[in-house]
């Protein structure tokens, strides 16, 4: 495997990036608008509404709503993903770029990379200023500032990367097996009802996502997941296949 | 695909005949190391086909034109080779010097920044080209190039391939123009799903019927025809003032044909060889296959 031959094909796929704009808006602006919109909400309830939050409250629904970052961890990947190997069927450009000599894995990793990086540091910037804002608009009610913490630090620098890394995976799988960029983008977003279902769990306080432990928990599962989606896709990506099997 | 056989010489120009679904496309495809073969052996440039070892040498070696040009139509002309230049292992000033050779050849260096999606077929089909060329393979593997194509984007491609001829490197055609082969190859093979013929231009014509002289005379001559029959044998026949010979060497034999049909009194008023066309011989060969 060399890794150098793997990011010519994850820099050729930035470069096809950058020219669409669905990608674009599609990998940036959910996560700045939800970085904004949920702290946003926390103040209104705050000032806005006539009631308040108390503290206790405050520490269930932070790191609930922290973990919206997971269920957009599972969600925008999929534009990225789905352009990244439908687009190549659709255009044809899958066969020219197999006839060099690169192998596999390295389009696998190099595709795999182009896919992980947009959304990643989508999410990581985002969530920097998501913790910003509530840590100035719930200072005065926790008198502390609640960011950051070490879990969320677990949240985004192990669950977050492990849920990308999830949904891409899932996403190369589902375009293999269809033609239409929408179809499996359709498709490659089923992944985020479990993330979503564990996200209204934690609102209602049934998981503690405030907890270390809980986060841990949850990574292993994802990591398990993406060990078996990383066979599947293994499997499934070979030139073989790709040039005489997929759709 | 089944029992195909078959070589090419360094620097020749090959071409591979034969009608849709006869197994062109699946057998570019296994040189080119994309699929794998069931059974047999080939070997491209010396290295086997189908060994993992020996994979990325071979591609490495050839470059591709696909059916489907497939490019990356949001890029630039320029930054669609780029791409292919890293991957093939070139140098920074390697990949400019290639990338301006190959797009001024083809005419496109007023256009490298120009996003190939806005090229028509012509213009796309030769930045296909440039791009199989980026790495300058000892071997070109060509499929269908000028299919799809309008006239005169398809005799620019084909001229473009006769320079190409000229620069001796390995081409393999993949087609069913037959006028292209004729145009461009040196030999051909003809395929439908077994291989059915193989050899030069001239001897794939040659299979059916063969070629003959034809001498018209001024009118209708008996004699004429003895004289013939008797120098050249009875390979002669006749229809009104038309002869046609059988001989074995048709070409070399058509002043010696004149010559004796003038000695015996006979007024030449065409004499030339004619005979089966590569058409013949392909249509006749796919038609009893099917």
């Amino acid at each position: 495997m060399r890794l150098s031959q793997a990011w010519i094909v994850a820099s050729k796929d930035f470069a096809t990036f950058t020219k669409k704009k669905n990608i674009i808006y599609s990998t940036f602006v959910l996560p700045f608008v939800v970085s904004i919109g949920l702290p946003g909400v926390i103040w209104y309830a705050m000032h806005k509404s006539g009631g308040s939050i108390s503290p206790p409250e405050l520490t269930i629904l932070l790191p609930a709503l922290t973990f919206f970052f997971m269920v957009i961890a599972g969600l925008i990947p999929t534009t990225i993903a789905s352009y990244s190997m439908v687009g190549e069927k659709v255009e044809k450009s899958i066969e020219p770029l197999l006839a060099t000599p690169t192998t596999d894995g390295e389009v696998l990793l190099g595709k795999g990379v182009a896919a992980f990086l947009p959304p990643m540091g989508a999410i990581l910037a985002a969530s920097g200023v998501y913790m910003f804002l509530m840590d100035v608009f719930t200072h005065g009610v926790l008198g502390t500032y609640y960011f950051p913490n070490w879990n969320d630090a677990v949240l985004l620098f192990l669950m977050v990367p492990l849920a990308v890394v999830m949904s891409v995976e899932w996403n190369v799988f589902v375009s293999s097996r269809v033609s239409d960029v929408r179809i499996s983008q359709q498709v490659g977003m089923l992944l985020v009802l479990p993330l979503g279902g564990t996200y209204v769990a934690g609102e209602l306080g049934i998981v503690p996502l405030g907890d270390v432990n809980t986060s841990l928990y949850i990574a292993g599962i994802l990591a398990v997941i993406d060990l078996l989606l990383l066979y599947v896709v293994r499997v499934t990506f070979q030139r073989d296949a790709i040039l005489t099997k997929w759709k | 695909m089944d029992g195909v056989t078959l070589n090419v010489a360094e620097g020749e120009v090959f071409g591979f005949l034969g009608p849709n679904g006869a197994g062109k496309t699946t057998t570019v495809r296994m040189l080119c190391c994309l699929i794998s073969k069931t059974s047999g052996e080939a070997r491209v440039g010396g290295y086997e086909v189908g060994n993992d070892g020996d994979s990325l040498k071979i591609r490495q070696m050839i470059g591709l034109v696909p059916d489907n040009v497939g490019l990356y139509e949001s890029l630039s002309a320029y930054r669609n080779l780029d791409i292919y230049g890293r991957l093939y292992g070139m140098t920074d000033a390697a990949r400019r010097e290639s990338i301006q050779r190959t797009l001024t050849m083809l005419g496109l260096w007023e256009k490298r920044d120009v996003a190939a999606g806005t090229f028509s077929k012509g213009m796309k089909q030769k930045l296909a080209i440039a791009r199989a060329l980026i790495h300058d393979p000892q071997v070109l593997i060509m499929d269908e190039p000028t299919a799809n194509l309008d006239p005169e984007s398809a005799k620019t491609v084909r001229d473009f391939i006769l320079d190409l001829k000229k620069e001796k490197r390995t081409i393999f055609l993949n087609t069913h123009n037959l006028d292209e082969v004729t145009r461009i190859c040196d030999r051909a093979a003809i395929l439908n799903t077994r291989l059915m013929a193989t050899g030069t231009l001239g001897e794939l014509e040659g299979l059916v019927g063969g070629r003959k002289v034809v001498v018209v005379l001024a009118r209708e001559d008996a004699a004429v025809r003895s004289a013939l029959e008797k120098k050249f044998g009875q390979g002669v026949a006749s229809d009104g003032p038309k002869l046609t010979l059988a001989v074995s060497d048709p070409d070399g034999q058509v002043p010696d044909i004149v010559d004796a049909v003038v000695r015996a009194g006979g007024r030449v008023r065409y004499a030339g060889v004619e005979g089966s066309t590569l058409e013949d011989t392909y249509l006749k060969l796919v038609r009893r296959d099917t």
